[in-house]
């Protein structure tokens, strides 16, 4: 069994996101802070070879590629070639080049189905393990979401995990103010499926969750903050997408007590 | 085609990687392919984008996934799908497309295909079937499982003139022989002109080629049909397809870059702007793609 994440390590990994995005003076660090932990957590607890994993939100790709990082998939000068010239790191996750992506995503609506694909093709081959996907809750006012929810709830498909990274704000408002399917916990309760809600920042909230027996596709709505662990970003709509400058980087280093 | 196609794919059907999914089409067609296949065989339901993505997955899974639906349901709908999700991974998904160009006639301009690999042929990685006479459709099929690419395979209705002997298939076909100026045709388009153009004296009658296979680029011209152009200094080209993204530009654009000087008569589909409705053959013949329109526009050079 891999060794347990704990808070300390994730205070590393937050401060390595926020570092490779200083550095490379990009944006979208909100929605990378709301995710990073279960991306952490996914990478470092969940992930075998058997295993998929499918990143339907690509604007956190910061936060994949860091998660990569803290598993040793990804190395510093990797994460150091992040949104330059001729690196694999795009601001969006990669068509080829890093084998634990399998899907090119940034267009919001086609990661759950190519979730759900997968993980009906690992079903008709036999093989275990489980394929994880996590989708913005913006992404839910999609249309082809919904077809893929419809479908994978159709086939039942229980080695099909979907999390939905929950911050309530998407591009140009909040999910409430912008097109509303609060709450969206029991507009999903109402399709064949197993639906639970967990703080998508605590990491023994979401293992007992995950560790809940199921028989049916399995949503986990994660309550997320956008920004989390940074004051200033927490809940503010310009982090989806003010590039990480100074002085606002060694504030944050020093909200997060690293410095 | 369709009836060849499914006894096609259930030849198949044994192959263990083969899966095929259909947006909810295929009644009184496809029942032997859902019993041959078993589980394997999955109706998506009318939700074509998911249906598109879940088959790029289940091709990076290692299935050979064939997608189906009519024809502007399979390309247009879930465009950015095919893009993104099959074409930037290079990924070999079959989508079938049942009624090209104008196959639908009076269902309504919704149901026609008419820039369906125009569109689809400014992506990487994908490559087009356009099978001429029915006939065609296993071969088609059987060179279609094998591309490592994806394909659209653009299926139509192709006919057969009484006493035609239809050749065997090929990208390229030459339908009829004359001492006339070259014309292409794409796709069963080719087959309407047949008779037509057999009544015609040797030294009137077109060198009629058939095109089964896009683009011009993967196979080239045949050195006879580019010799022919060389030498009569025209070109018609016919296809149920509009102007832009067509054949003829490629085409155009192919003599050009070799130096061949040719003009080019241009017989296409009309964008979608219709006053009436009706058959395919009516909505070829407005689009002046019927045999007497080519026959006119031989007439004039």
């Amino acid at each position: 069994m891999k060794p347990l994440l704990d808070n300390k390590q994730m205070l590393a990994i937050r401060r390595r996101l926020l570092q490779m995005h200083h550095e490379s003076g990009v944006g979208h660090i909100g929605g990378n802070l709301s995710a990073i932990d279960v991306l952490s957590l996914l990478f470092n607890e969940y992930l075998g070879a058997q295993d998929a994993f499918i990143l339907s939100k690509g604007h956190s790709a910061g936060a994949l590629y860091v998660a990569l990082w803290s598993v040793g998939k990804l190395g510093d000068e990797d994460l150091r070639m992040f949104h330059r010239d001729d690196s694999l790191l795009a601001g969006h996750p990669p068509a080829r080049g890093i084998a634990e992506i399998m899907f090119a995503t940034g267009s919001l609506g086609h990661g759950l189905s190519l979730a759900a694909g997968t993980a009906l093709a690992k079903r008709l081959k036999g093989e275990n393990g489980q394929t994880f996907c996590l989708t913005s809750d913006g992404e839910w006012q999609e249309g082809s979401t919904w077809e893929a929810l419809i479908f994978a709830a159709h086939r039942r498909l229980t080695n099909l995990t979907i999390l939905i990274d929950h911050n309530r704000l998407q591009g140009f408002g909040g999910t409430e103010d912008v097109a509303s399917m609060c709450p969206l916990q029991e507009r999903l309760k109402g399709f064949d499926v197993d639906v639970q809600a967990v703080s998508g920042h605590d990491l023994d909230a979401m293992r007992n969750v995950l560790a809940l027996p199921s028989r049916r596709l399995r949503i986990v709505v994660l309550e997320t903050t956008k920004g989390k662990g940074v004051s200033f970003m927490e809940n503010r709509m310009e982090w989806h997408y003010l590039p990480l400058k100074e002085p606002h980087y060694t504030l944050a280093l020093e909200e997060l007590g690293l410095t | 085609m369709r009836k060849q196609l499914c006894d096609t794919l259930v030849s198949q059907a044994d192959n263990p990687r083969m899966v095929f999914l259909t947006g909810d089409l295929g009644f009184m067609a496809l029942e032997p392919l859902q019993v041959a296949l078993g589980e394997r065989f999955i109706n998506a339901g009318v939700a074509e984008q998911n249906m598109v993505s879940v088959a790029a997955a289940m091709a990076r899974q290692g299935f050979d996934a064939w997608v189906y639906s009519i024809a502007p349901f399979c390309y247009a709908r879930p465009f950015e799908q095919i893009r993104n999700d099959v074409t930037f991974h290079n990924l070999p998904v079959r989508l079938i497309g049942n009624g090209g160009g104008y196959a639908y006639g009076v269902m309504g301009p919704t149901h026609h295909a008419i820039e369906d690999y125009g569109v689809l042929l400014t992506l990487p990685n994908l490559c087009v079937y356009a099978p001429v006479f029915d006939e065609d459709v296993p071969a088609a099929i059987e060179s279609a499982s094998k591309e490592t690419r994806a394909v659209y395979l653009r299926l139509g209705r192709g006919e057969q003139p009484a006493g035609y002997a239809i050749p065997d298939y090929s990208p390229w076909r030459q339908l009829v022989q004359g001492e006339g100026i070259p014309v292409i045709a794409v796709g069963p388009l080719a087959t309407t002109y047949i008779s037509a153009l057999q009544d015609l004296s040797d030294s009137r009658r077109p060198n009629l080629w058939a095109v089964a296979e896009l683009p011009l680029s993967r196979h080239g011209l045949p050195e006879a049909l580019e010799q022919a152009i060389r030498t009569h200094q025209v070109i018609c080209v016919a296809e149920e397809h509009v102007a832009h993204g067509g054949f003829a530009s490629e085409l155009s654009l192919y003599l050009m870059q070799r130096g061949v000087s040719a003009r080019m008569l241009h017989l296409h589909a009309k964008a979608h702007h219709y006053d009436r409705y009706g058959s395919q053959a009516y909505l070829r013949a407005q689009s002046g793609l019927d045999p007497q329109s080519l026959l006119d526009t031989i007439q004039g050079t």
